[in-house]
């Protein structure tokens, strides 16, 4: 147990490593960075004292040494122009665009992400469970074909569209605020009730959008992957031992067709925090979604390296923590169903 | 009289897409207190469903149209009509699993993988008798000493895929008595175990009937199991009961046309020489001109040479050892251990042998589908020795044409989404051999040949019956008109009916075609019917090789006589002999008796012991670096 838990966390190492330098590449492809775009710009313009401190920028950031160089400043195996400062050290990086340290900028919208990504996560599980449970084990009743509508009818719309709609409606109707995560007059206030009742609010439109599709889709696999373990001969003598109906569906089928979602968490992760970035344009979430876009068209490489980085590494660990629960949950997998043959 | 169970006039019918089907159409039978009844008949006789009726676990589709299911829980009891209940009505539940339980034909699957046995067994306990978590675990612990675990308190805490398939069985029948029912409903429960582990589980069954005084209904199409099992019979056709009477009755003076038939269709050792197995549903083989016109022999080819010889094949594969998280490279299996026979030309050999004992991993090396550690594979290619183990890619395409395969399972053995027409033509596609024209007129004559209506070669797999699929299977085999046909286990997964037409159809195609088998087969009376020189295998060696009359006549291995023991036969005079399974040690090397004592120590030979008979014995002391 503690070697397999130390070697799947050794394992993420490299993992990490290896992800760290292929964004590296990946964020450098376009031709030039932030600060000779800006020079260009500002040459245009004749301002020889902005032009000074764009030299000593670039020098300052290392960003006239070689790629492979700066790759690993950025890191923080290399000795930059202040010494080891890299992620290794826990320094982000320095925004242009803002002109502020990353972690400063990112800051508070990390945080704002994850209770967005884990409540819609919540509320997709809680949705699609129940659902897709009943239209497996009321497979064609008319129940089970007006949900699968509605279902469909959740994939089909896209989710910026239904973002416009709800808030409309909630505006209009119950008079929530339009857009943002919480009312105008807590940004930057101290955490108290009346600023978490305010994110509440604000969190149910963008929990519901964000969330349809994954819930729709989440309803269609649980139900198909029901149908397919409540057809099992296990089933079959649960009920021959007399157990009732909701008994012998909670424990053998139910918990048999769990293991996709478990081994799903891992991806669920990062797809919402990408996915939800036209979401949070639409609707003016803080999230890191919109900053990321942002930061990849401004070319600020270090904004954009450590938020992609930040979503490799919430990937990673939900990859391990799923991995961890599927093996806690699953005997076939915790004790390996006998040697290879 | 005292019947635990009557059944009067039962029909179940099942809605469908297709409309309404009538699966069981007015069956009356009764189960006496304490006493076996066994429910005989071909796949699709409904006899299953009959058993699905009396537990009310019919598919959803499926109800019970007429009727009455009358159970006596004690003797002067008044009879509860189970037919009469509301799907869920909790005194129902309560006599499904408490008084009448039911085992399964795949103890794999009957079980969950992810609850342990203790939790599954003892589930019954909780439901029907008390719900004590130490009660629960001393009922458990009790009833897996009584179906033969070997350790039961750490059993309890096993999953069921660390078990074998015995021992599955074993905690299938354990769970299915931990209530202590009246009645038993065995519904083919041992048709996928070895003959070995099957005779051991009946033996079992009997014991505990005997011990609970329960009744038992046993569901097979095994006349064998149901001539050891039964006291009263009821033979099923068509969802109708054709007969029905006394195990003597049955056997000695079969009335209707159908279960005379069903008798005549099972291989028995006692059959005379050329005796054929008269099938209910005859096929006729014609071999045409094409199929024919094979590549000439030169004269005096196989005069001295075999057409297959194995000589000293090892095989080990290594076992991946898991602790609680991650593996590590583990023990070694002997798969194979020195395997050597001949397989000479125009004969058919039977290689028989339990699960495990290396006889598939023994066809798979000489089809190339497995490399061996050591030893040859030497085919005679007319006249042209062939080294099986070392060929290079242009020879292994002469050899695919010359050796060809045919599958236990017809079901999986057939790609879903090809039509015949393509299943057939693709070995032919890929030897480049004809045109279009020709290969149609090739398709034509291989579905003649396995006596299918040649204008369905446009139809799919999935239309025709399991019997037609093993021969769609075999015409495939028989494409490239090849010499030696490797047969695994091709009639096991097959009815009796439907296994009497396979078999007489190989034996006309061998002698029509110039064929040469090597037949493997856990059945020993199936081997006995097909083969002229019978190899027996157990835990990787030869024990025993022989002529086929001289070994029935006088096997001399401890395995083959345990083997031949353990064959149930339809004869309700030839009871199995438990003694000569040695406790289910049969197949273990280190158990057999001097001299055939098998621990490694030692070094083994085989010994003639007359008439081309061999039979493998411990000899001399293993000497270091000497030779075997």
């Amino acid at each position: 147990m503690f070697s397999y838990l130390a070697r799947r966390v050794l394992i993420m190492i490299p993992t990490l490593l290896v992800i760290s330098f292929l964004i590296f590449i990946i964020i450098q492809l376009p031709p030039g960075d932030y600060l000779s775009n800006k020079m260009a710009e500002l040459q245009s313009q004749g301002d020889q004292a902005a032009l000074d401190k764009i030299a000593f920028m670039r020098a300052q950031y290392g960003l006239d040494r070689p790629f492979i160089e700066q790759y690993l400043v950025w890191l923080g195996a290399w000795p930059g122009a202040n010494g080891f400062e890299g992620m290794l050290q826990g320094y982000m990086g320095h925004s242009f665009e803002y002109d502020m340290p990353v972690s400063e900028v990112v800051g508070e919208r990390l945080w704002l992400t994850i209770v967005v990504s884990v409540a819609t996560i919540i509320f997709t599980y809680v949705v699609s469970f129940p659902i897709g449970v009943y239209s497996a084990v009321r497979q064609y009743s008319v129940g089970d074909h007006v949900l699968t509508f509605i279902g469909f009818l959740g994939l089909a719309t896209p989710n910026f569209l239904l973002a416009l709609v709800l808030l409309y409606l909630g505006n209009r109707y119950l008079g929530t605020e339009i857009g943002g995560l919480m009312d105008e007059r807590y940004i930057g206030q101290p955490w108290t009730w009346g600023k978490f009742g305010s994110i509440i609010e604000h969190l149910l439109v963008p929990t519901i959008v964000i969330g349809t599709s994954g819930t729709a889709g989440m309803i269609r696999r649980l139900r198909a992957n029901l149908l397919d373990e409540l057809q099992k001969q296990y089933v079959v003598t649960g009920r021959a031992k007399g157990l009732s109906p909701g008994r012998l569906l909670m424990k053998y089928p139910l918990r048999m067709s769990l293991n996709p979602f478990i081994a799903d968490i891992g991806n669920i992760l990062p797809h919402i925090i990408s996915g939800a970035a036209i979401v949070s344009v639409v609707l003016s979430l803080p999230t890191t979604g919109p900053m990321l876009l942002q930061a990849l068209e401004a070319q600020d490489q270090f904004l954009a390296g450590s938020f992609l980085m930040q979503l490799a590494a919430l990937t990673v660990i939900g990859m391990f923590l799923s991995d961890l629960a599927l093996a806690a949950l699953d005997p076939r997998i915790r004790l390996g169903a006998g040697g290879t043959r | 009289m005292d019947n635990v169970l009557e059944v009067n006039d039962l029909e179940v019918e099942f809605l469908g897409p297709e409309g309404r089907i009538e699966a069981v159409r007015g069956v009356s039978f009764r189960i006496p207190r304490g006493k076996t009844v066994a429910l005989v008949g071909e796949s699709g006789s409904g006899k299953s469903v009959v058993s699905q009726a009396i537990m009310r676990i019919l598919p959803r589709a499926g109800r019970i149209a007429k009727g009455q299911i009358l159970f006596r829980a004690s003797p002067g009891a008044a009879p509860v009509d189970i037919a009469g209940f509301a799907d869920d009505d909790p005194a129902l539940r309560q006599i499904r699993g408490g008084q009448i339980s039911i085992i399964f034909q795949e103890p794999m699957t009957s079980l969950s993988p992810l609850h342990t046995i203790g939790n599954q067994v003892g589930e019954a306990y909780r439901l029907h008798v008390g719900d004590d978590p130490k009660e629960v675990e001393r009922a458990c612990v009790d009833i897996l000493r009584l179906v033969g675990f070997p350790n039961p308190e750490r059993a309890i805490h096993t999953y069921p895929f660390e078990l074998s398939g015995g021992l599955r069985q074993r905690a299938m029948i354990a769970m299915a008595l931990i209530a202590r029912p009246s009645i038993l409903v065995a519904d083919e429960p041992t048709t996928a175990l070895d003959v070995t582990i099957q005779a051991q589980i009946l033996q079992l069954m009997k014991e505990l009937q005997h011990k609970l005084g329960m009744a038992i209904l046993m569901i097979t199409h095994d006349l064998g199991v149901v001539a050891n099992m039964a006291d009263e019979i009821v033979v099923m056709y068509h969802g109708k009961v054709m007969e029905y009477g006394t195990l003597d009755h049955i056997f000695r003076a079969p009335e209707h046309p159908y279960l005379k038939a069903l008798l005549k269709a099972v291989p028995r050792f006692d059959m005379a020489e050329n005796e054929r197995l008269v099938p209910i549903r005859e096929i006729k083989a014609e071999a045409g001109s094409l199929l024919k016109s094979k590549e000439p022999w030169p004269a005096g080819a196989t005069d001295t040479i075999p057409l297959l010889s194995v000589k000293n094949l090892n095989k080990t594969f290594g076992t991946r050892k898991r602790s609680l998280f991650g593996s590590s490279k583990g023990g070694q299996v002997k798969a194979l251990d020195n395997v050597s026979f001949d397989v000479p030309r125009g004969t058919c050999v039977g290689l028989v042998g339990e699960s495990g004992c290396g006889k598939t991993t023994t066809s798979k090396i000489i089809m190339r589908a497995l490399r061996a550690d050591s030893g040859k594979v030497v085919f005679n290619n007319r006249g042209a020795p062939l080294d099986v183990v070392t060929m290079g890619q242009d020879q292994m395409l002469t050899y695919r044409r010359r050796v060809q395969y045919i599958f236990q399972d017809p079901f999986s053995s057939l790609n879903p989404r090809m039509t015949v027409n393509q299943i057939l033509s693709e070995p032919l596609i890929i030897h480049d051999i004809g045109s279009e024209e020709e290969r149609n007129a090739r398709i034509q004559e291989l579905m003649r040949l396995v006596g299918l209506n040649a204008h369905y070669v446009r139809r799919y797999p999935h239309s025709f019956s399991g019997g037609q699929r093993q021969r769609i299977g075999i015409a495939r085999s028989l494409a490239l008109q090849p010499d030696l046909l490797i047969c695994d286990e091709p009639v096991s997964a097959l009815d009796v009916s439907i296994q009497a037409q396979v078999l007489n159809l190989l034996k006309d195609l061998k002698s029509e075609l110039g064929l040469t088998y090597l037949f493997i087969s856990h059945n020993l009376a199936v081997v006995d019917y097909m083969a002229d020189h019978i190899v027996v295998m157990c835990a990787g060696h030869v024990v025993e090789s022989s002529p086929r009359a001289e070994f029935f006549r006088n096997p001399v291995h401890p395995y083959s006589k345990a083997l031949l023991s353990a064959v149930p036969e339809p004869n309700p005079d030839s009871r199995l002999d438990l003694r000569a399974l040695l406790d289910g040690k049969a197949s273990d090397p280190k158990a057999w008796p001097e001299p055939f004592t098998l621990n490694g120590s030692l070094v083994s030979h085989m010994v003639d012991v007359g008439g081309g008979h061999f039979v493998r014995m411990a000899g001399d002391k293993k000497q270091e670096g000497g030779r075997p």
